[in-house]
């Protein structure tokens, strides 16, 4: 068995709506082994993307637990999670969110900025991640010279740089086309099998959830085998 | 530094909104170096002991004028060198457009009093001798196509002759200039002793003295013991330096600081609501780029850090383009306006208090999308787009 990356104890979220309580997880216990690829599928509002915010460090539960390599991250404040966040976990969205007047290096290199690193380290590190997408010959292009499945390369790239033990993707193919869908999902496959990556991706897409290792659904805060 | 990749990337995104706001900028910050340099003339403390030259007019109104026999006994006072006066005379050539000042003076004691007037020896005792004699400053005679021989006519408004009309004619007799102070090259000296004979009132009186002194130091003694000399006399005397005088002529106008700060006080207001309107629109349009910058592990401080130093930058940017434009300017506004209060200056205040509002604006215009950027919940943010 290998070792548990994410620990997730009697996890809920509620939510306070005018006087009204909604509860999006409830009691959710779920455990993500070092090197795992797992899809999170279920209908809208059912809480994948909570429970991805929640173990990326980006929102904090209303009560149970989410230990990531062993550090409580629900215990931890603002800026200790940004700093969790920089070193430990990698974000990839659908609609890739890269800073359109800055070239695809300069995007890439963005999460370094928060680290010691030099800058000919950082160039470094960024020709690294460009490699390993595929994209060494687009370093220089802006996300508007470059095509969809290019720009979520990028946001990928992006998402690796700064050597994370997780990637949290949300619906990372929702706004490609089946090739270029098939392609992202070859490259985060890619990323697991060869590069050890742990990743946790929300889809509404089973082709896509067919390419992680297995799949869990969730319905009304519940996970359902 | 490593961050000003993503300052100049936030100001680059719509290049024409951050080139509009800076312009304002600088509008704003051209105006005020020009307002300030003017202002500062007109409000800064005078030292009597910083000048050699004293003017001693009547206590109570710069119109009241004093009796010529008191030159005798300024002069009778230690220290003092030489003593000239002056009046204002008033009237008009050909049309009220063509105003300039036009002062009866003593030729001799005046010109040696105003060294920096340079005028042909000739000229100068051509003006001494010709009773009805006038000289001009080279500028106002380049203007009206004088040339020496002419002879001018001048419908006086406060003084007219003895016969009850007002032409007065004067004959040009020599040309001045000021080659510090051009601007003083737009006024004329007419001999005083024609003027006081051929005046149909206040014969034998003077509207100031000018006092030349030895040792400038000796101003503050010199000016009390002459309103000494005078006091609980009919016409009391108050003695200032030449640049005193010309403040407190000036300020019959209004208090010209009071105006000029006013009119920088609303400019300034306006930029800051432009500026605070520019930046929040600018950072509401980033949101979800803010809430990247989050969840990659940029902390809430150093996000709205980035905000305050976009709009640092772009005040600053304003400020110094704005404060560089008026440097340029500045030696052709001085040589328009100069005043006898002394050079229009843009001195090393005017350009530290300047960048100090740019902080000022930039901190208050920054503040609001600062603490909306600080408190950005990622979540929230995302799920919005």
């Amino acid at each position: 068995m290998s070792e548990i990356l994410v620990d997730v104890k009697n996890l809920s979220k509620e939510y306070k709506r005018g006087g009204e309580t909604l509860v999006v997880l409830k009691d959710l216990n779920l455990e993500i082994p070092k090197e795992d690829f797992l899809a999170l599928m279920g209908p809208s509002g059912s809480g994948k993307s909570t429970l991805l915010n929640l173990i990326g460090g980006l929102d904090t539960p209303s009560s149970g637990s989410v230990s990531i390599n062993g550090e409580r991250i629900d215990q931890m404040n603002s800026k200790q999670l940004s700093n969790w966040r920089a070193s430990n976990v990698g974000f990839i969205f659908q609609f890739y969110n890269l800073l359109p007047v800055l070239t695809a290096q300069k995007n890439i290199e963005l999460p370094l900025l928060l680290t010691n690193l030099s800058s000919s380290q950082r160039k470094q590190h960024v020709e690294t991640a460009l490699n390993i997408v595929g994209l060494s010959d687009r370093s220089g292009h802006k996300p508007s010279e470059l095509s969809g499945g290019q720009q979520q390369r990028v946001a990928i790239a992006r998402a690796l740089v700064s050597d994370p033990d997780i990637l949290v993707c949300d619906e990372p193919t929702g706004d490609l086309d089946r090739d270029t869908a098939t392609e992202i999902l070859n490259l985060l496959k890619s990323l697991n099998q060869d590069h050890g990556k742990t990743i946790l991706m929300v889809t509404h897409d089973p082709a896509a959830a067919d390419s992680a290792k297995r799949s869990l659904h969730l319905d009304k805060g519940k996970l359902a085998s | 530094m490593k961050y000003w990749i993503i300052i100049v990337a936030a100001l680059n995104r719509k290049r024409w909104r951050t080139g509009l706001t800076i312009s304002s900028l600088v509008v704003a910050f051209l105006l005020f170096g020009l307002l300030r340099s003017v202002a500062v003339v007109f409000t800064e403390d005078i030292d009597l002991s910083g000048d050699d030259r004293l003017v001693v007019a009547s206590k109570y109104s710069i119109i009241d004028s004093m009796p010529i026999s008191y030159l005798q006994r300024i002069k009778g006072i230690e220290g003092v060198d030489i003593v000239a006066h002056q009046d204002w005379f008033g009237g008009t050539y050909i049309d009220r457009a063509n105003f300039f000042p036009k002062w009866p003076v003593p030729p001799k004691e005046f010109l040696d009093i105003y060294e920096e007037y340079k005028i042909s020896p000739q000229d100068e005792e051509a003006f001494i001798n010709t009773r009805n004699g006038m000289i001009a400053g080279k500028r106002l005679v380049e203007k009206f196509n004088w040339k020496v021989g002419d002879r001018i006519p001048i419908i006086g408004d406060i003084y007219f002759l003895k016969d009850g009309t007002n032409l007065w004619e004067f004959d040009l007799v020599g040309i001045f200039n000021d080659l510090e102070n051009p601007a003083n090259e737009e006024q004329v000296f007419l001999n005083y002793k024609y003027f006081d004979e051929a005046r149909d009132m206040a014969n034998g009186t003077v509207g100031n003295f000018i006092v030349k002194l030895d040792d400038k130091e000796e101003g503050p003694r010199i000016a009390q013991e002459i309103d000494t000399m005078f006091a609980n006399s009919m016409d009391e005397t108050k003695t200032y330096t030449e640049k005193a005088y010309a403040q407190m002529f000036a300020s019959q106008i209004g208090d010209i600081g009071l105006i000029m700060n006013s009119i920088l006080a609303a400019v300034f207001f306006t930029i800051l609501l432009v500026t605070g309107n520019t930046m929040s629109q600018s950072i509401r349009e980033r949101t979800s780029e803010l809430a990247v910058f989050k969840t990659i592990g940029f902390s809430d401080i150093t996000v709205m850090l980035l905000v305050f130093i976009e709009s640092l930058v772009i005040c600053l940017i304003g400020a110094f383009l704005g404060l560089g434009i008026t440097a340029i300017l500045m030696p052709g506004l001085s040589e328009m306006v100069s005043l006898s209060l002394g050079q229009v200056a843009l001195d090393s205040s005017i350009i530290i208090s300047g960048i100090g509002i740019a902080v000022i604006t930039a901190f208050i215009s920054g503040f609001p999308p600062a603490l909306g950027a600080m408190r950005l919940k990622v979540v929230d943010a995302f799920r919005k787009n």
